[in-house]
């Protein structure tokens, strides 16, 4: 038996709760160049279900905060990403996507209207550095731009998440599902919004670094909170259907390519109000005009030749990213991006990129794993139900 | 009957000409909760160092070596249809396969229990 590991001679970061980690038992694994926990002593599966079940403490710490601040923000913003960002309502969150010239994604982030001309960004960790400078370059002359690395970030996930928040930060169960705001929680000065990466009802709270591990305490001692690590968050997100940037999304792929449809808003779209006007946008637009006719019946497999689906196998055998998927003649038609046991799917899921013609739900291709094939169907997404909070 | 190592972190119990292959503690500690396990067919010879299966958890996937030469005479079907047995049990209900050894030799060159013990604490 060989278990890969990474390793690296670069120091890796600690977040204001590694001692915390470390205090709880977690195996720590270099990630996003930060060591993080992958799972505590209850493991994967055991942190997978009691966020499902119940509500899960996640250290999100390793990704980029920042602001971006100023009268023009909201317009200036709108030239990197394909979304609308100047009708969003303060007090609202979206989520957004970080362009290149051609249109393949840099990064996806979701952020949030403050109001007064100050928009609130979360973007990934391993991007964080790059997105920054990108931002700054692009934009920097329009509106401030103001990396947070004091502030630390936390997730709370889970159906009994909102009841246990609310125990020490009463009223915080009025903001539904991609709303947030100031509050504070236990006494501690904190912004959450109610969204997260698992498909459950929860919050995701940004906390100034030096609280960050009083808050996390004062949650873990809530009977129903527990501490999952990286491990169930990416069997977590899966299971939703929710990409992850490196594995399901990355500069290679476009927005449609990904099937992130739902993320380009009408205004943004071909004959919208405010059409184009961000980075690849002849490129992007054209594939969108072609999903939208293919979706018709008029199919153009040559402007968009392939898409992001869900992927079901038919045996129990998991299959992992970068198995090759063939059609039942041999021919390659596509790979997978992300795949494991879902834990509460309970049969093997994935997400990958097939060619157009295989896209549709009930196509069943084959995966080759260890040079045999193993049957897959592809499936709409979620897996698993998702249980936002919409009011 | 003798329990032997390998640095590939399986332990291999020997008795006369067969041996029974499992993972060790170790090892299933570091993958964490087993979920599918890919056994080698029964009649079909390896040689010593082969990929003989797979053992997966939820987040990784690792190659089960052969840790002697020989021809596999039975597969732990309890395992395939409960994988978690390799966490709860590894050093017995969850053995992987039993093979015929065809170089019995082989295993005065695995690890002995305290050998593995330190490779295994500094691995």
């Amino acid at each position: 038996m060989a278990a890969s590991s990474a390793s690296s001679d670069t120091p890796l970061l600690k977040t204001p709760l590694y001692d915390l980690h470390v205090e709880l038992g977690a195996r720590m694994v270099p990630f996003a160049g930060y060591s993080m926990p992958v799972q505590y002593p209850a493991g994967l599966m055991a942190e997978h279900r009691h966020a499902r079940d119940a509500a899960g403490l996640f250290d999100i710490s390793h990704m980029g905060q920042l602001r971006l601040v100023g009268p023009d923000a909201a317009a200036a913003f709108e030239t990197l990403v394909p979304v609308d960002v100047i009708d969003l309502p303060a007090g609202k969150q979206r989520y957004g996507l970080l362009l290149n010239d051609e249109g393949g994604i840099l990064d996806d982030l979701m952020f949030f209207n403050e109001g007064h001309g100050s928009i609130f960004v979360i973007v990934n960790g391993a991007c964080k550095a790059a997105d920054i400078a990108h931002i700054q370059q692009k934009i920097g002359a329009r509106c401030e731009v103001q990396p947070l690395p004091e502030h630390a970030l936390l997730a709370l996930q889970g159906p009994q998440a909102a009841a246990t928040l609310a125990r020490l930060s009463p009223g915080i169960e009025r903001f539904v599902f991609m709303t947030g705001g100031a509050v504070q929680i236990g006494g501690i000065p904190a912004f959450v919004t109610r969204s997260g990466y698992t498909g459950e009802d929860g919050f995701e709270i940004s906390v100034a670094g030096k609280d960050a591990e009083a808050l996390a305490r004062l949650l873990l001692a809530q009977p129903e909170v527990k501490p999952v690590g990286l491990g169930a968050r990416n069997s977590l997100r899966l299971e939703a259907g929710l990409c992850l940037y490196g594995n399901d999304i990355d500069t290679t792929t476009t927005p449609v390519e990904a099937s992130l449809n739902w993320a380009i808003q009408k205004v943004r779209r071909t004959g919208g109000a405010r059409e184009g006007g961000f980075p690849g946008a002849a490129r992007v637009l054209a594939q969108l005009d072609a999903a939208i006719a293919g979706a018709a019946g008029h199919t153009d497999h040559h402007t968009l030749k392939r898409k992001r689906v869900g992927l079901v196998a038919l045996e129990r055998i998991p299959v992992r990213d970068g198995t090759v998927l063939q059609s039942f003649e041999g021919h390659d038609i596509g790979f997978v991006t992300s795949g494991l046991l879902g834990p509460t799917a309970d049969r093997p899921i994935a997400m990958g990129y097939v060619a157009t013609a295989f896209s549709e739900p009930g196509t069943r291709v084959q995966a080759i794993v260890r040079g045999k094939p193993v049957p897959m169907e592809v499936s709409t997404l979620p897996f698993v139900p998702t249980r936002y909070y919409r009011g | 009957m003798s329990i032997k190592y390998t640095k590939d972190h399986e332990w291999v119990s020997a008795e006369g000409g067969a041996a029974t292959v499992g993972i060790t503690v170790h090892a299933q500690d570091a993958l964490g909760d087993v979920v599918f396990v890919d056994l080698p067919e029964v009649g079909k010879s390896f040689a010593q160092g082969d990929v003989a299966g797979v053992v997966e958890s939820v987040k990784a996937a690792a190659d089960v070596f052969m840790p002697v030469s020989g021809e596999i005479t039975e597969v732990n079907e309890a395992l395939r249809a409960d994988p978690s047995l390799a966490n709860t049990d590894p050093m017995a209900g969850g053995w992987f396969f039993k093979v015929k050894l065809s170089d019995p030799a082989q295993l005065d060159a695995l690890l002995d229990s305290a050998s593995y013990d330190k490779f295994a604490a500094e691995s």
